[in-house]
């Protein structure tokens, strides 16, 4: 039996330190955001301060070039970027899973078909379609989680596609078909569900990818429009302030860093360590 | 021979739909050009007059067929904005983004390979360990963060360095490279942490198998073992991930050039999507796709070259 | 059967106290208990037992295979008057493919499926006679591969392992390992992995390299009828511990260990009367 306490849990983690650490900045960072939602230091739109403050008690962060400070913004441009990010994970793996699965399912020309066109939006780099749809439909918070979610679609295509192949073949979804179960029922009850694992791992990439994808864009200043700016788009904005208020870049640059890093310690731990050469 | 010719034949479908899914996409969002150009005040007539120069009252299939004949002789149309040729505002600023990208990617492949095979050699010791957690903390860091960390450290710290300082390449080559050096390093930095990682996995599962332990009953030595039979088999899954990684430092270039200043195509490219000058942007994507496009096709050659497995059914 | 080697013969190999315990799952697995023997110039040995019984783990520790990390080695393995158990890693590369070469269970996973035939045959001439011009180096391959039964030598020499057949690849496996003439050769379930008729054609292989080059052969199977057909001398092992040894016709026909009673008991009759 497989004990559900976290004690027990923990236990079986290969890497317990890499994963404690990546737990504990992730912790950090969604923290920061729900504090974020609740109280705030100041108003992440208000230019009530003298512009381009250091640090100081008042502004832990400073302020930036038109007086608004600087942590209330950062907590506020986290907020964004992980709202986007999560955004973009549930429309890629969403819309990604149930491609996959019912093409795989199926297969046939429409499979052929879609993975031909899932190979090719595969090779073609996230920020670029995002920005092709921008392009179309314009340059909206919403465009944008919804332009990484459709380049995220083909990577979870391809792991459901896989897994569906795989399991169809396996006894117990032969009887359950043989039973009359219907498709749906087949794909989602019985198939779905042994793909936790490597979905996991795949979520855990594809939100790291999403949070740099969308830092990329609102650098480039695509997404949420000022005053309300994301992690990207404070930074370009202090870019040329640098020298005179480092943390107006080194704040949200942290945020986007650790943001990521949390992620991928955690998966890093849940690795078991692999051979040696000799 | 006959699977270079399969591959170019799909890849040259592949770029044809590409193309023409974008330019009709681009066709049917963007409304009438011959309005935006003229304006919502222009008369009946004088819209009827300049559709029909530009071409808009043929259908659209003629129309695609028309621009890709003339996307191929270099002549992508002209620009509703700035009514110039696309070639003509593209001109200087392709070569400049493709060099970024190019050179980001030998950056990627000088630092990501070599670090790759030693932590593979050396795999658990604390070397190893090290360079592993710093990976994880590389591969977090966008570039244009890493851009303006290096740009502070190397610039202002060491004196190495002149943010802002860009010479064209037709000014002096040696100088234009050299301002690039330090931008490239930032595209390339995460890419080449997660070579090093994919890398250094691929030869250590290598490494466990069969042909391996009799490359050792043979009498050699590690070196021998990893650079006479491993790395070669090790390189295969690397090769996919080398393949996608030029689109990757094509984007990473249109991110950074904003950094550091360079003229290359993201300014123009983010103002046509702001003023939705269609023409520029499409004559980008798709030159973009058609450079992705063909990288992979050389990965694909390369494949073949590296494995006589492949294309043997 | 065959005449076994003259028994003043000196052993060239002798296997003193061989214990040999995993370390790597917290609990200690003990794999080889103090084994010891030793091994005759072109004398062919058979170490028969079932999976688990620590015959392959004994071949890998004589071919210098054994994964040291994760192993505690006691006893000595001298070949040469050098103990390969305790020795550097260099000493032990100075015998690895010249003096002592080992063939495995797995043909088609044992050749580098990217390197072609020919190179990978010639390997242990690289590394242990680096003098040789490439010419000669070639010479001395195809000469081993046709030594090996491999037909056209000449046109297998350019060619990848995924082209050719199980068989044939053993063969080629078998080319490599011999092509310095060693003073043992190591077999680890060479036949196994083989359809019945290649696996007569191997073993008759391995009995003329033997009688041909004197190459003493350290043949390890799960396969009884087979090593009684080959071996001169056999050791039985069980659970990491040798149960009895002899000459291979006196052990078959008169079985005194009860497990070795049972084994060969388990040999159809029809081979036995051959």
């Amino acid at each position: 039996m497989v004990s559900l306490r976290p004690r027990a849990l923990l236990a079986r983690v290969p890497n317990r330190g890499l994963f404690c650490a990546g737990a504990v900045i992730t912790l950090l960072v969604i923290a920061l955001v729900i504090v974020g939602m609740v109280w705030m230091p100041y108003e992440p739109t208000a230019m009530s301060a003298d512009r381009l403050q250091g640090v100081s008690v008042a502004h832990p962060l400073g302020t930036d070039k038109m007086g608004r400070d600087i942590l209330s913004r950062v907590m506020y441009g986290s907020r964004i970027t992980l709202l986007v990010a999560l955004g973009t994970m549930a429309i890629g793996a969403g819309l990604g899973i149930l491609v996959g699965a019912v093409t795989g399912y199926y297969g046939g020309i429409v499979d052929e078909v879609v993975m031909r066109v899932t190979d090719g939006l595969f090779a073609f780099p996230s920020v670029l379609l995002a920005l092709v749809f921008v392009s179309l439909f314009g340059s909206s918070t919403l465009n944008v989680m919804w332009a990484l979610g459709i380049a995220f679609v083909p990577s979870f295509a391809r792991v459901s596609r896989s897994e569906v192949i795989r399991c169809k073949h396996l006894d117990y979804v032969k009887n359950a078909r043989l039973m009359g179960v219907r498709d749906v029922r087949v794909i989602f009850v019985h198939i779905l569900p042994n793909m936790r694992g490597v979905l996991l791992s795949n979520l855990m990439i594809g939100f790291n990818n999403a949070v740099l994808s969308e830092a990329g864009l609102s650098f480039l200043g695509i997404g949420s429009q000022p005053p309300f700016a994301s992690l990207g788009q404070m930074i370009s904005e202090a870019q040329e302030v640098f020298f005179i208020v480092p943390s107006a870049v080194l704040g949200p640059g942290l945020v986007i860093v650790l943001m990521v890093l949390g992620f991928s310690l955690m998966g890093e731990g849940l690795r078991s360590e692999e051979g040696r050469m000799a | 021979m006959r699977y270079v010719l399969k591959k170019t034949a799909t890849m040259l479908a592949t770029l044809l739909v590409v193309s023409l899914l974008l330019f009709v996409a681009f066709q049917l969002i963007s409304g009438d050009p011959a309005t935006r150009i003229l304006g919502t005040g222009a008369t009946p007539e004088s819209l009827a007059v300049l559709r029909s120069e530009l071409g808009l009252d043929r259908p659209l299939v003629t129309r695609y067929l028309s621009w890709l004949l003339s996307f191929a002789q270099g002549d992508p149309g002209v620009s509703y904005v700035y009514n110039q040729p696309v070639a003509t505002l593209l001109a200087t600023k392709i070569p400049v983004t493709l060099v970024l990208a190019a050179l980001s990617f030998a950056f990627m492949c000088a630092m990501g390979i070599p670090t790759g095979i030693i932590c593979a050699k050396y795999a658990g010791s604390p070397v190893d360990r090290i360079v592993m957690v710093a990976n994880q903390v590389i591969m977090a860091t966008p570039p244009f963060f890493s851009g303006i960390l290096l740009s502070w450290v190397l610039g202002m710290g060491l004196h190495l360095f002149t943010p802002g300082g860009y010479v064209s390449y037709e000014t002096s080559v040696p100088r234009f490279l050299g301002y690039l050096v330090v931008p490239c390093l930032a595209i390339a930095l995460p890419r080449a942490a997660q070579l090093a990682k994919l890398l250094r996995g691929s030869i250590l599962e290598e490494a466990g198998k069969n042909y391996v332990r009799t490359a050792y009953s043979r009498g050699n030595n590690t070196s021998g073992v990893l650079f006479g039979h491993v790395l070669k088999n090790a390189f295969l899954p690397a090769l996919t991930f080398l393949g996608m990684s030029l689109g990757t430092m094509l984007a990473g270039s249109l991110v950074v050039e904003r950094v550091f200043g360079i003229p290359g195509v993201s300014s123009i490219l983010l103002a046509s999507i702001g003023n939705r000058d269609y023409p520029v942007i499409l004559a980008i994507v798709v030159l973009i796709a058609a450079v992705i496009v063909v990288v992979n096709l050389l990965v694909d050659i390369l494949y073949k070259v590296l494995d006589p497995r492949i294309g043997e059914e | 059967m065959q005449d076994a080697p003259l028994s003043q013969d000196k052993p060239i190999l002798a296997i003193r106290d061989l214990h040999l315990e995993f370390h790597d799952h917290g609990r200690p697995e003990v794999v080889v208990e103090d084994l010891s023997f030793e091994l005759r110039r072109a004398e062919i040995l058979g170490i028969v037992g079932e999976s688990g019984s620590g015959k392959s783990m004994t071949a890998l520790a004589i071919a210098g295979l054994l994964n040291r990390h994760a192993l505690d080695c006691s006893g000595t393995i001298l070949f040469d008057g050098v103990d390969l158990l305790h020795c550097g890693r260099a000493t032990l590369r100075r015998y690895q493919g010249d003096e002592i070469s080992m063939i495995f269970q797995e043909p088609m996973t044992s050749l580098d499926p990217l390197q072609r035939i020919g190179m990978q045959v010639e390997e242990a001439l690289r590394i242990h006679r680096a003098e040789l011009s490439a010419a000669e180096r070639r010479k001395m391959a195809i000469r081993a591969m046709a030594a090996a039964g491999l037909p056209d030598p000449e046109q297998v020499y350019g060619m990848y392992p995924h082209e050719l057949s199980g068989g044939m690849r053993q063969r080629v496996m078998i080319a490599a390992a011999t092509v310095l003439k060693p003073q043992i050769l190591i077999a680890d379930e060479p036949t196994t992995a083989l359809d019945v008729t290649t696996q007569a054609q191997i073993i008759a292989l391995l009995r003329t390299i033997n009688a041909e080059d004197q190459t003493a052969i350290v043949f390890i199977s799960h396969d009884l009828s087979l090593v009684r057909q080959l071996c001169h001398r056999v050791i039985v092992m069980r659970k990491g511990v040798a149960v009895e040894s002899g000459a291979s016709d006196e052990v078959f026909r008169n079985p005194r260990h009860p497990y070795t009673k049972a084994l060969v008991d388990a040999i159809p009759k029809v081979v036995l009367e051959r």
